[in-house]
């Protein structure tokens, strides 16, 4: 029934003279999402809109999840598109359209005709007078409502016309890789792929890093974290995944350090290290989950503490939200389900029963420097190791 | 060279499994209900696999159902147990330390207005046959109990059970969830008056997916599955000819010297623990008494030393065992069993259980004992304060 759904956007539009390069972005993000549907599909950009084409069968809820996860949309519409004709079967179409769409015809409209091919003989506020006038008598239920309606039934004169009225929201924000790329630290817990999934969706492109401690943490928990990825990915495309190899630089700092240190010392060489990989890949910053006061290691001063050894922006999306409203968005974005399986991290592992809240940096600076013989010779053996899986959502 | 002491999970098929295994999925595939003469070739195996049962158990082929394994023949004999029998009472009796395919079950039962009584077990895994007694009124329905439990291998004497439960409640039925102990013990539920038995392929080096239920002609239980009508109506679904010939394949092999098989068994178990015991803050759970404890399992805590940190280091040499409980600091799902017996917390975040099979040996034990010296050290050092 639906020939071709119109897409909206609102933040790139008004981006001046970039604004075609994130058009062109967002063609070309729609165009690579749709890749993965079955059909054939056209992306165009016309007076400064963008429709797809369906130009063969496709599946309606295949299509519009996928274009339900592409940044950049703010929402699309199913449009029907009939070829040119008279006012008469318009009417026709028009009344038809509404009767398929709208089963339960107690709503208001208001009719919203534009006429692009000014050859059309009745003009846009004609046709809004004529077309209302038509609906009203076929459904003596529906009310017009000029301000506020229910459904906002727009008929498009172009070549040909196209009709719609649905619009299904798209995630909003920005199309993937128009904004550079960030290192998103991600464990297996809640709050690291929502921190991802935020940060990708003002149109940044995605690396992850994940420290593993085998035998402390199992393989099951590194599945989990290349399976979040994998989630994530359905938004911000292909992920490469950092696996680091963190046992011995945990174990000696375990050795050398006071234990309710561990924590912080242990996120100070998780950021130096994601910090590694960030730079030697390009990467502008790093994205992490953390958000106020949630754990010891997250208290204000602690995030100082981690914050201190990094030289790029350390990006922390979530720094403001309650744990409800993480949730939320992990519930929405389908990570929810796979964070909450239980398999140890390597941050539970060894956590002192009374962790520091409120470190101080001279103590900490102090602590590692007991690291000074073997940490450095540590680090680069975990740079060495690590593994670098490229998670995409087919792969 | 990899060791495999996680038997209790599931075992390696042997080599002759395989061999009908294959040769029923590629040329005697027939559908038994069919009427052609490849119907009939695949009738064939499902009538020598119930002879073969048949006749490993002493009972009738007719009593012999097969299922999709241990956990179906489970929620059949308790479901289809408690759904024949409602109107002549609604108590079923049960034991503390089920596994979850009779716990469940149960809890099930339960919801639907079933009063369910759970005894407790001593510190070796055995309920008391006083309590039992005290516990069967005329209300009672069915009995349950495990024969052999699978975390700690504990034997509960199930011919005395048996008796106490026909001379008590002449209508009860007594359920045996016989799951790790088919292929160790030679079980005559008509002679010991065991009615219904579940027993599953994959425990005894046979396929996964195919299980089998002893009912006694006499018992009263009403099918759960519903469709086709295959095994006169009792258990519906296209027969599962690989899986049934494979598992028959499968206990035909194990009870081949099954006397001499156990005593090594028991021999291996008992030196391995032997063993533990040199090692420091060994706990060993349940008894070794031999009456009272089955050949293949030892569940052992390294105190000090997580289950799954241990798991995960012995893997890492290729030595595969089970963790007694998982240990996750997320979610901690304490044991039923260890929690019976009244092991402390400490025990219950540090137990792995071993579990043997007729193929396992001395030198692979002595591998293990040799590893665990070397990596407690260690292992106990690093840990959460």
């Amino acid at each position: 029934m639906f020939k071709a759904f119109l897409v909206k956007y609102a933040e790139i539009a008004i981006k001046g003279k970039n604004r075609h390069l994130f058009e062109d972005a967002l063609v070309k993000q729609i165009r690579h999402g749709l890749k993965k549907a079955d059909g054939e599909f056209r992306v165009t950009k016309e007076q400064g809109r963008i429709y797809v084409y369906c130009d063969s069968d496709y599946d309606y809820d295949e299509v519009t999840g996928i274009m339900s996860r592409i940044f950049g949309v703010v929402g699309f519409c199913p449009v029907v598109i009939h070829e040119m004709c008279g006012y008469e079967e318009l009417a026709k179409h028009v009344v038809k359209y509404v009767d398929d769409i709208y089963p339960d015809k107690n709503k208001t409209f208001k009719m919203n005709a534009r006429r692009s091919d000014k050859r059309y003989p009745m003009d846009s506020m004609e046709l809004n007078r004529e077309l209302g006038g038509v609906v009203l008598d076929a459904f003596p239920e529906m009310k017009v409502d000029v301000h506020n309606p229910d459904i906002l039934l727009t008929v498009e004169i172009r070549s040909k016309i196209y009709l719609y009225s649905e619009v299904i929201p798209g995630p909003g924000g920005m199309p993937v890789g128009s904004n550079g790329k960030a290192m998103l630290l991600l464990s297996g817990g809640i709050d690291s792929p929502v921190a991802g999934y935020m940060i990708a969706k003002r149109g940044v492109k995605i690396d992850a890093v994940y420290f593993h401690a085998p035998p402390y943490t199992s393989e099951r928990a590194k599945q989990k974290v290349i399976d979040l990825a994998k989630i994530v990915s359905r938004f911000t495309g292909p992920i490469y995944l950092h696996v680091v190899n963190f046992t011995d630089i945990q174990l000696y700092i375990y050795d050398q350090c006071p234990h309710e240190e561990l924590t912080i010392i242990m996120r100070r060489y998780m950021m130096r290290i994601a910090e590694h990989f960030a730079k030697e890949t390009g990467c502008l910053g790093l994205i992490t989950g953390e958000s106020i006061g949630q754990v010891a290691s997250q208290t204000l001063q602690s995030l100082a503490a981690t914050n201190e050894v990094c030289t790029l922006p350390v990006y922390r999306p979530v720094i403001g939200f309650d744990k409800q409203e993480i949730v939320e968005v992990a519930n929405k974005i389908g990570t929810f389900e796979t964070s909450i399986l239980p398999y140890e991290d390597c941050c539970t592992v060894f956590v002192a029963k009374h962790p520091v809240t409120k470190p101080n940096l001279n103590i900490i600076r102090n602590s590692e420097k007991k690291l000074a013989e073997k940490i450095d010779e540590l680090v680069d053996e975990a740079i060495r190791t690590t593994e670098v899986i490229i998670v995409s959502e087919e792969s | 060279m990899e060791i495999y002491f996680d038997n209790s999970a599931t075992t390696r098929c042997y080599d002759s499994v395989r061999d009908v295994v294959v040769k029923t999925m590629m040329e005697d595939y027939g559908n038994p209900s069919s009427m052609h003469q490849k119907g009939v070739e695949g009738e064939q195996y499902l009538k020598d696999a119930r002879q073969i049962f048949a006749k490993i158990l002493k009972v009738n082929e007719k009593e012999i159902y097969f299922t999709s394994g241990g956990t179906e023949s489970n929620n059949w004999a308790l479901v289809g147990t408690a759904l024949a029998n409602k109107r002549s009472g609604n108590r079923i009796i049960s034991t503390a330390i089920e596994h979850p395919a009779v716990s469940e079950p149960l809890r099930f039962l339960e919801e639907q207005g079933f009063e369910i009584i759970k005894l407790g077990v001593d510190k070796n895994g055995q309920i008391s046959l006083e309590e039992l007694e005290a516990a069967l009124t005329d209300k009672t329905i069915l009995v349950s109990t495990m024969y052999v439990n699978n975390e700690i291998g504990a034997v509960q004497p199930v011919e005395e059970i048996a008796r106490l439960v026909h001379r008590k409640c002449p209508g009860a039925l007594y359920h045996v969830d016989a799951i790790q102990a088919f292929g160790k013990y030679q079980i005559f539920p008509k002679r010991i008056g065991i009615d219904l038995m579940s027993a599953s392929g994959h425990k005894i080096h046979g396929p996964k997916g195919v299980g089998l239920m002893y009912m006694s002609e006499k018992a009263k239980v009403a099918p759960i599955i519903l469709g086709g009508g295959q095994q006169k109506g009792m258990r519906s679904g296209t027969d599962n000819v690989s899986g049934i010939a494979g598992f028959a394949q499968a206990a035909k092999e194990i009870y081949t010297d099954r006397e001499a098989k156990n005593i090594s068994l028991y021999e291996l178990k008992e030196y391995m623990i032997e063993q533990l015991k040199t090692l420091d803050r060994v706990v060993v759970h349940g008894t070794t008494d031999r009456e009272k404890s089955a050949p293949h399992i030892i569940n052992a805590s390294l105190v000090g030393v997580g289950s799954e940190v241990l798991l995960h280091t012995l893997e890492d040499r290729q030595i595969y065992v089970s963790a007694g409980s998982a240990c996750s600091t997320h979610k901690r799902s304490k044991s039923p069993t260890l929690s019976a017996i009244d092991a402390k917390k400490e025990e219950m975040e540090s137990s792995v259980r071993f579990s043997f099979t007729e193929e396992n040996t001395k030198e692979e034990v002595d591998t293990v004992i040799s590893v665990l010296k070397e990596v407690l050290p260690l292992l106990r050092r690093y840990r959460a304060h």
